[in-house]
């Protein structure tokens, strides 16, 4: 098929709304795209992995020891499926793995804030989870195949992840007056951070039109925090904390909830590697990376062995 | 309701259950199974035992744990926290026995949280800090063929809740062994470099091995009840098992030539007698560390 003769059916898929496959003929600037958005994704999960795994060894409860386990299994199970819909465009995991260790590609800024108490694990679930769930549903009806349908399984693990987190808090808050301290200290904590998650206001967002136009995301950062503001609120009442924000309140002319003004500055300085953890976080998975090497080398020498005494 | 039409609502609508990747209805492995003690058993014979068995895997999952986010590939991180979570699940339902056995109103977070070192019955091989991946691999495949063997018999305890969890065990440590044997042979077969790391592994936990073979007193008495399992007998399936992965990766056998008869464990002490080294309150201060500082906490 010439360019053009491809660039009439790739117009014609996104048109009617039908998902672009790996063979396919793309753009390349649509190539680049999917692999930079699914790979930062990628990263997310396993850089997410991180601040919830610290607390696995010590989850004050074996049930919540089992569910915490297997939750961070998820993440990995989900930048593994991430990393092979990368793959189906080109590119190669350990490349990818390299990239996000050299600091070359991004992740979600989230994981770069600390977790200091258990309530936290809780409230990642809830906030951090809930927020991934808003960015992420749409991204099922995503124009790329591999990537759409990878998502529908994501978001159906994460909702499960929302709930758990829900559930502890919702024990805790049925607990000692400590506990509930933790679980209203976590929610300050996480809050602000959280609705950092759908990216920078529309007006300051660069790739946003471009991946609108070919339905790669299909609602915008502010749309997305506002349904994440709007969906969190009454959770956060039935639960029993505050969330940490004076002017938000209930807006009946709008039907919405209005909300304070974020921190760009804190955003912008913790996606630029200056948050609290961002340093660590990398060092963690290039020190895995680097003392894994000699096994990844070993299991290649075997499987060519293998394959000589077969030929 | 779809996914795109309400995020929200499709969480909170809790009657289907369709939308979750595995579904919640798992297959409980211990529904049915009758929870009386045989009239003619020892029940605090069974709660130590069971104790014992439960000791095992949950130390043996904390350490699996520990290498979560520090896997060398991503199929690693999922293997290692599926096994991990195996024993887990294992654990639990051998210390809840135990505290049923005891009737002293202990469940599985009182015997896991609140006990000090000296009241844990693990084997060592359990408890021991895994230097390297090798390390880790030649622990797990030690133990996995060991304990397939000892479950597989378990499945004809008298006691029906041992019963129970041995078949439920089976399927489950099948798999490990499976695991462990392939990247044992990997890393054997593979490089100088990992051949030498895969060697000096097995040199250093082969000859701990002793000690999963000689029955404590309680192991005995209940074999010859029909509860429990003489350890004794499963060294030749383990000599055999281990002897066909170190060929099959061009391993050898530590001096000594005996596969299975490291005393080494014997003289620093037995698990099975609360005799611990530095390790397990190392593990047990991580583990109980958080439980321990809010008394009266709900988790």
């Amino acid at each position: 098929m010439t360019a053009s003769a491809g660039e009439r059916v790739f117009a014609e898929t996104i048109e009617k709304d039908q998902r672009v496959e790996p063979r396919d003929w793309m753009p390349e600037g649509y190539r680049k795209t999917m692999i930079r958005q699914i790979a930062q994704h990628a990263h997310s999960e396993i850089i997410g992995m991180q601040p919830e795994g610290a607390w696995i060894t010590r989850a004050p409860s074996l049930r919540r020891k089992a569910i915490l386990l297997a939750k961070v299994q998820d993440e990995a199970g989900h930048g593994l499926y991430l990393y092979s819909a990368a793959e189906t465009l080109g590119a190669d995991r350990g490349d990818l793995t390299r990239r996000l260790i050299e600091g070359r590609q991004k992740y979600s800024s989230i994981f770069n804030y600390p977790t200091l108490t258990f309530a936290d694990v809780g409230v990642i679930g809830w906030l951090v989870d809930g927020a991934a769930i808003c960015n992420q549903v749409p991204l099922c009806r995503s124009s790329y195949g591999p990537y759409a349908r990878a998502m529908i399984r994501i978001c159906k693990e994460e909702s499960f992840h929302q709930r758990q987190g829900y559930e502890l808090l919702m024990t805790m808050m049925s607990g000692t007056p400590a506990q509930r301290e933790m679980v209203q200290d976590a929610t300050n904590r996480w809050w602000w951070p959280s609705l950092m998650m759908f990216g920078p206001p529309d007006a300051d967002s660069p790739n946003s039109a471009q991946s609108m136009a070919w339905k790669i995301k299909r609602h915008s950062n502010d749309e997305l925090r506002q349904r994440f503001v709007d969906m969190t609120v009454p959770q956060a009442e039935a639960l029993g904390v505050t969330l940490p924000d004076p002017a938000l309140r209930w807006n009946a002319e709008r039907g919405q909830h209005d909300f304070g003004e974020i921190d760009w500055d804190e955003f912008k300085r913790v996606i630029s590697g200056g948050g609290p953890l961002n340093a660590e976080r990398i060092a963690h998975r290039r020190r895995a990376d680097e003392e894994g090497a000699w096994v990844r080398e070993a299991a290649a020498a075997h499987a060519a062995k293998r394959a000589e005494a077969r030929a | 309701m779809s996914f795109d039409d309400d995020a929200y609502g499709a969480l909170t609508d809790h009657d289907d259950d369709s939308r979750w990747a595995y579904g919640t209805g798992f297959a409980d492995p211990m529904a049915g199974v009758p929870t009386a003690v045989p009239d003619d058993v020892d029940r605090a014979d069974l709660a130590a035992y069971c104790l014992m068995l439960g000791d095992d895997v949950l130390v043996m999952s904390h350490r699996l744990q520990q290498w979560v986010t520090r896997a060398p590939e991503l199929e690693d991180e999922l293997a290692l926290a599926n096994i991990g979570l195996d024993l887990l699940g294992q654990a639990r339902l051998l210390l809840t026995r135990a505290g049923e056995a005891e009737g002293a109103g202990r469940d599985e977070d009182a015997l896991a949280y609140l006990r000090d070192p000296a009241g844990f019955r693990n084997v060592r091989l359990a408890e021991r800090a895994d230097a390297d991946f090798a390390y880790l691999l030649a622990r797990l495949l030690v133990f996995s063929c060991w304990r397939l063997p000892l479950l597989d018999r378990l499945v004809a305890s008298r006691d029906p809740v041992l019963a129970a969890i041995g078949a439920k065990g089976v399927k489950e440590v099948t798999y490990h062994r499976e695991y462990a044997a392939q990247w044992v042979v990997r890393l054997g077969d593979g490089t100088d470099l990992s051949h030498r790391r895969m060697q000096a592994a097995i040199d250093a936990v082969l000859p701990t091995a002793g000690e999963l073979f000689r029955p404590h007193e309680v192991e005995s008495r209940l074999a010859a009840a029909g509860v429990a399992v003489d350890p004794a007998a499963l060294r030749p399936e383990f000599d055999e098992a281990i002897t066909q992965v170190l060929d099959a990766a061009t391993l050898s056998a530590p001096a000594g030539g005996e596969v299975s008869g490291g005393e080494m464990a014997g003289r620093a002490g037995r698990g099975r007698d609360g005799i611990h080294g530095p390790e397990l309150t190392e593990i047990l201060a991580e583990m109980q560390e958080l439980a321990r500082a809010l008394p009266g906490g709900v988790w």
